[in-house]
């Protein structure tokens, strides 16, 4: 029968081990030639619009790469599936944003923010997403085939 | 109750109910938005709802959790907490920070990372906060007569809480590194260290209610939390599988996250097997009725639910619907807020002297939250499946489905009122225990062991 000694060490033993090996994995996932998102194409427009993504708080309602809220479309490649005049005017609209009723915060954006921000979307729906990319946005995907 | 300074965990367990009241009128109106009614947009967007409504749901089971461990602590050490006026400190802090970020969210001032909203200058008093009651337990514990194995797994679960916050506060250009240390924070919180401090809590109170040895209580706390973290801490992979990195986490996540239900039904055995092995039978009913729920709720929310969606194979349609939000409530629900309803339905009596054991309204309580929160579940999961067919099969728009969908939102609504009732029994048998007193020492030599 298990001994309380035995358990710890099983405990201590395993969580040590498991940790040390994914430290190892992140280390070789974020390695330079591991990487899937063309991080060489961040440019300072792309940085900007990542940082008027978090200081609206857009992930509350939208989701990104599968992550945000729910509560409206995903925007991994809504460049590709929408085009940068559509995006602009939503995100410069002085009113709510409301496609079939669902209201959007109107952000009222300058011209330049709403181009930050379409260069953030741009660099995002490049990013390898191991197969998430074509099954997350199936407008898109309808669009290349064709 | 042993010591009086014990008291003090009353005071984190008011404010954990006053904040899980405002979560819930924060949820109810996202499923009013969800299900087209949102009249409150110009005030109250859905963004700061749902800011709202998760960042209390951490707050209150943080407050939760450091009431449990003010409370479990000085018991386990057979020592008084070494400053009751600093602990005043830290809550007082901990509720001015708490609802500083929640009028923040307000105004737009958040930092707008999932889980993670709060803004930089208030992380940092946050990492004060935090530190300041990681010294009060940890002195304490040091101090004491004795160092028993559920306060040193509880205050490991605690101490790796607090340095796990710090990966979060790391600045990135790409999104994708935002995202993967994001998740250092929020899956190794929920789904490991978190998982010592219920195991922590549900260890001190089998010991308390059932009887059994501590030793073998103990054995199997250490097994179950060694499982713990030998799955959780690899399966942090299963958010790595769509976010931009490597395919290698494919293959780890999907493997170790797939045995993480492993130790919630461990959990689960372990409880129920204590409790039947028991010959102490406590009189606090209501509390073992917590204690072993939350065992059970676990295995099901956070271990069968969490397993349904885990395999990248499905999680590949999955990932980002409202499928997610299905596992998530029934998980936070049960490994989480019952551990914390039963660590403090056994305090109070402790430190009020009202024997308040086994109430009707206390039953209620249990069963209409749990029967609400499940019918909760399913509308989440029929709404889920629902928008991977439509969206992800059938490639329908994203709000032509959204409307589709509203019909299940009323479901949810009237189950989430159901929840409500049963919370607002819980929460008036927590004020009609009145407040702690001094008196309660002698009172409780009765029961205690």
């Amino acid at each position: 029968m298990l001994s309380k000694k035995q358990a710890r060490a099983f405990f201590l033993g395993g969580t040590v081990v498991t940790f040390l090996i994914f430290i190892g994995l992140t280390v070789y996932s974020l390695g330079e030639a591991q990487d899937q998102s063309h991080s060489e194409n961040i440019t300072e427009a792309v940085v900007r619009g990542k940082k008027l993504w978090e200081s609206n708080n857009c992930m509350g309602c939208h989701t990104i790469m599968g992550e945000g809220g729910y509560y409206a479309p995903e925007l991994t490649k809504v460049v590709e599936r929408r085009g940068d005049a559509y995006i602009k005017a939503a995100l410069m609209s002085e009113q709510p944003w409301q496609p079939r009723g669902r209201k959007m915060v109107a952000y009222n954006m300058s011209e330049a923010e709403a181009d930050d921000m379409v260069a953030f979307f741009k660099w995002i729906g490049e990013i390898d997403l191991n197969g998430f990319e074509t099954v997350v946005s199936p407008l898109a995907k309808d669009k290349s085939n064709n | 109750m042993k010591y009086k300074s014990q008291k003090v965990a009353y005071w984190f367990f008011a404010l954990s109910m006053l904040l899980l009241s405002l979560q819930l009128i924060y949820g109810l109106i996202m499923g009013f938005a969800h299900a087209g009614m949102d009249g409150l947009h110009e005030w109250i967007p859905f963004n700061t709802a749902k800011a709202v409504h998760t960042n209390l749901l951490v707050v209150w089971l943080l407050s939760g959790f450091m009431g449990a461990a003010y409370y479990i602590i000085p018991e386990e050490a057979q020592h008084e907490l070494v400053s009751v006026k600093l602990a005043y400190v830290q809550l007082i802090s901990l509720a001015l920070v708490g609802v500083a970020a929640i009028v923040g969210y307000h105004f737009n001032y958040w930092e707008g990372r999932k889980f993670l909203e709060i803004p930089r200058p208030l992380d940092y008093l946050v990492v004060v906060n935090v530190l300041l009651f990681m010294a009060l337990i940890l002195i304490t514990l040091f101090k004491g007569k004795r160092k028993t194995t559920t306060a040193l797994v509880m205050s490991m679960g605690l101490l790796f809480a607090a340095l796990l916050y710090l990966p979060g506060m790391i600045d990135f250009d790409s999104q994708v590194l935002d995202s993967f240390f994001r998740w250092w924070v929020v899956h190794l919180w929920v789904e490991g260290v978190w998982e010592l401090i219920m195991g922590g809590i549900l260890s001190f109170l089998l010991i308390k209610l059932t009887g059994v040895d501590r030793e073998v209580i103990e054995k199997w706390l250490y097994v179950i939390v060694g499982l713990t973290f030998l799955s959780g801490i690899l399966g942090t992979g299963h958010h790595y599988y769509y976010i931009g990195v490597n395919k290698i986490w494919l293959i780890v996540g999907g493997i170790f996250s797939a045995l993480e239900p492993l130790a919630f039904l461990a959990m689960a055995l372990f409880a129920v097997n204590m409790y039947r092995k028991g010959e102490k039978k406590h009189p606090n009913k209501t509390a073992l009725l917590w204690t072993i729920g939350s065992a059970i709720v676990s295995f099901i929310g956070a271990g069968l639910l969490g397993f349904a969606h885990t395999l990248p194979q499905t999680n590949l349609y999955t990932h980002g619907t409202i499928v997610t939000a299905m596992h998530g409530h029934l998980a936070f629900w049960g490994a989480y807020a019952m551990i914390v309803f039963a660590i403090i339905s056994y305090a109070l009596p402790n430190m009020t002297g009202r024997k308040f054991y086994d109430t009707a309204r206390g039953r209620m309580a249990f069963w209409i939250s749990n029967i609400g929160m499940i019918g909760m579940t399913v509308a989440f999961g029929v709404a889920g499946v629902a928008q991977v067919y439509m969206e992800r099969k059938m490639k329908m728009d994203f709000m032509t489905v959204q409307k589709d969908l509203e019909i299940h939102f009323y479901v949810l609504i009237i189950m989430a009122t159901l929840f409500i009732v049963g919370i607002t029994l819980y929460i008036i048998e927590f004020f009609k225990h009145g407040q702690p007193t001094d008196e309660a020492l002698e009172v409780n030599e009765l029961v205690e062991d």
